[in-house]
């Protein structure tokens, strides 16, 4: 057994590190994609175009709007009443601040200082986003009110959606790139030909399988290592928790995505019908189930079922928590066990549907 | 035929929907003997191989390859026999040496052995200049020699050879033939593919496919008495052209 199981991983091997082409694709393809995501997908607003109408023209009104564009998320420009629609229509702004006449003098006297805040909620998320920040600021220059939520943001202080969205790029990179890998595997050499010689061989699916996971599971875990240390430098998201728990976490990933890759080829005749496979497989369930972006919880019921068998749902919250929170093991063994039993299982299903046959 | 049969299959029959690609063939093949299958492209030849190899299941019928089920037992046949496939189904991306140590390990042997069963198979086609080329740059009359290493490295009783031949120069084609030649002086049975009719002329004895029927099993010199005929080519023309099929 061990003696064909080794033949089968040095061919393999010799395969891939003599394909010095293929190989450098495979090692830079998740970094362009991990930079791609990484500054495409992003919830951070900056630079709002914000109008402000300012009535009152006091040292106090000046003061506000000054602060208002101190930060690098507010783009000011001056407007009167009348032009507020006009502005909203042509996409000038997306929110209008009105400072009243009486605001000044609300202040002074100790009454509570109003100012108006129109906002475009076509997109609500954003329209939610203006509020709570405008909110902010000028309650901080109304000074202490009646009673106050005094929120306190933990894990990601300055909720940057880096920290948020690079552990998710991670686990959505990988997973396709794994899969990748050994989906043309087994399809190639059926395409190649070579399928027909190991078919008349002794050789055990259970040898034939280990034997094409074991190499590909070395290459992802580099490219997982690889976009872990630059996306962590590169978008500065510190990793709060364990490293080696992150790698040990990310190899059981790469298992998964590999063995889904290998179930993927031993079903699939041509290496093009597996790569469109592994590609359908892989990225929408993962960018649009598993929570990377919207929250499981708020979904359907439907697709929270679905986002049950998506591996990134479970890798996703393994990620997050030690990168972000600096989980341990003891918070994160349920999600692990569900990992290594997909991992289990697809290899398993995989020895099963490779074919001994032609046809 | 007093000796073993190490092949033997009766009333087998592949169907591929409705295409009946091979039809109740039955015949038997004594140890040492070289088989030549012959019959025009499509005729069965092939299907009818792979069956005997256990890459494909029949249909119906039975038949046994060095005493084991073609149908149970296909995985203990396997390493019994060496395969030779129509197209080249080596790795091309790999060396020859590389070839042979991979198909080595996967028939079980052990480095040493494999060095050593390489070199004197390697000198015995030729190739031993070339060990450490890529399969890939061969030309096909080369290629087809290492695929014969490979299939014998592992030293089995039974070979398989389809179409081994095809597309390769004369000289070439002759020299392959020493090859089986040879083999067959060691006492394994050969059972080859050919749709070149002066090959049939080297076989012990031809069967000779029509329209997936096996409709002669004889020696070339009793086939070509009965059809009259100077040679294979000719009593291939008479069958299948004839009417009796």
């Amino acid at each position: 057994m061990s003696r064909v199981l080794l033949s089968i991983f040095r061919k393999e091997m010799t395969h891939i590190l003599r394909d010095l082409q293929s190989l450098f694709m495979v090692l830079t393809m998740p970094l362009l994609m991990l930079f791609l995501y990484g500054y495409a997908i992003t919830l951070d607003m900056r630079r709002i175009d914000m109008a402000v109408v300012d009535q009152s023209r006091t040292l106090e009104s000046r003061e506000l709007i000054e602060r208002l564009s101190s930060t690098s998320f507010f783009r000011l420009a001056s407007a009167s009443v009348q032009d507020v629609d006009v502005l909203f229509q042509a996409r000038q702004a997306r929110c209008v601040l009105i400072i009243p006449r009486d605001y000044a003098a609300s202040l002074a006297s100790g009454r509570e200082a109003r100012v108006h805040l129109l906002i475009d909620a076509s997109d609500p998320n954003a329209a939610n986003f203006i509020n709570a920040y405008v909110s902010r600021v000028v309650a901080s220059e109304n000074g202490p009110s009646l009673f106050s939520v005094d929120p306190r943001i933990l894990y990601n202080p300055d909720m940057r959606s880096a920290n948020f969205f690079v552990p998710g790029i991670i686990a959505l990179i990988l997973i396709l790139i794994s899969t990748l890998l050994t989906s043309i595997a087994i399809a190639r050499e059926k395409e190649t030909g070579t399928m027909e010689q190991i078919l008349v061989s002794p050789i055990r699916p259970a040898q034939m399988i280990l034997g094409k996971v074991l190499p590909y599971i070395l290459i992802g875990f580099v490219d997982g290592l690889l976009i872990l240390v630059a996306g962590s430098l590169w978008f500065r998201v510190p990793i709060r928790g364990s490293l080696a728990l992150v790698m040990a976490m990310m190899l059981i990933y790469v298992i998964t995505g590999i063995s889904l890759g290998i179930l993927v080829s031993t079903i699939a005749d041509t290496q093009a019908v597996a790569m469109l496979a592994t590609v359908t497989l892989t990225v929408l369930p993962s960018m649009l189930m598993s929570g990377f972006i919207f929250p499981v919880a708020s979904m359907p019921r439907l697709f929270q079922w679905l986002s049950a068998v998506v591996p990134a749902t479970y890798f996703l919250q393994i990620i997050r928590g030690i990168i972000l929170k600096g989980n341990t093991l003891a918070n994160l063994y349920p999600q692990a066990a569900v990992l290594l039993g997909m991992d289990l299982l697809l290899i398993l299903a995989s020895m099963r549907s490779f074919r001994r046959r032609l046809e | 035929m007093d000796r073993e049969p190490v092949v033997e299959v009766r009333d087998l029959t592949r169907r591929f929907g409705d295409f009946l690609a091979v039809d109740q063939v039955s015949f038997r093949v004594p140890r040492g003997e070289i088989f030549g299958f012959l019959g025009a492209n499509g005729a069965g030849k092939t299907t009818t191989m792979r069956m005997l190899c256990g890459l494909l299941l029949p249909s119906s019928g039975s038949g046994t390859v060095a005493g084991f089920d073609i149908v149970r037992e296909n995985e203990r046949i396997k390493t019994r026999i060496g395969y030779m496939s129509q197209r080249f189904s080596l790795y091309e991306e790999l060396t020859v040496r590389e070839n042979l140590q991979f198909y080595g390990g996967v028939y079980g042997l052990a480095g040493r052995q494999i060095a050593a069963r390489s070199a004197v198979l390697l000198d015995s086609v030729g190739l031993e200049r070339q060990a450490d080329t890529r399969a890939g740059s061969l030309p096909l009359g080369w290629k087809q020699r290492l695929a014969l290493s490979s299939a014998l490295l592992h030293d089995p009783p039974i070979i398989f050879l389809d179409e081994p031949t095809s597309g390769v120069d004369p000289a070439s084609r002759r020299s392959f033939w020493l090859l089986i030649y040879q083999l067959a002086d060691r006492g394994k049975t050969v059972f080859v593919t050919t749709h070149y009719m002066d090959e049939a002329e080297y076989c012990h004895r031809v069967g000779i496919m029509k329209l997936g029927r096996l409709v002669e099993v004889e020696n070339p010199q009793a086939l070509k008495q009965r059809h009259r005929a100077a040679s294979m080519q000719e009593v291939f023309l008479q069958i299948v052209r004839g009417e009796d099929a």
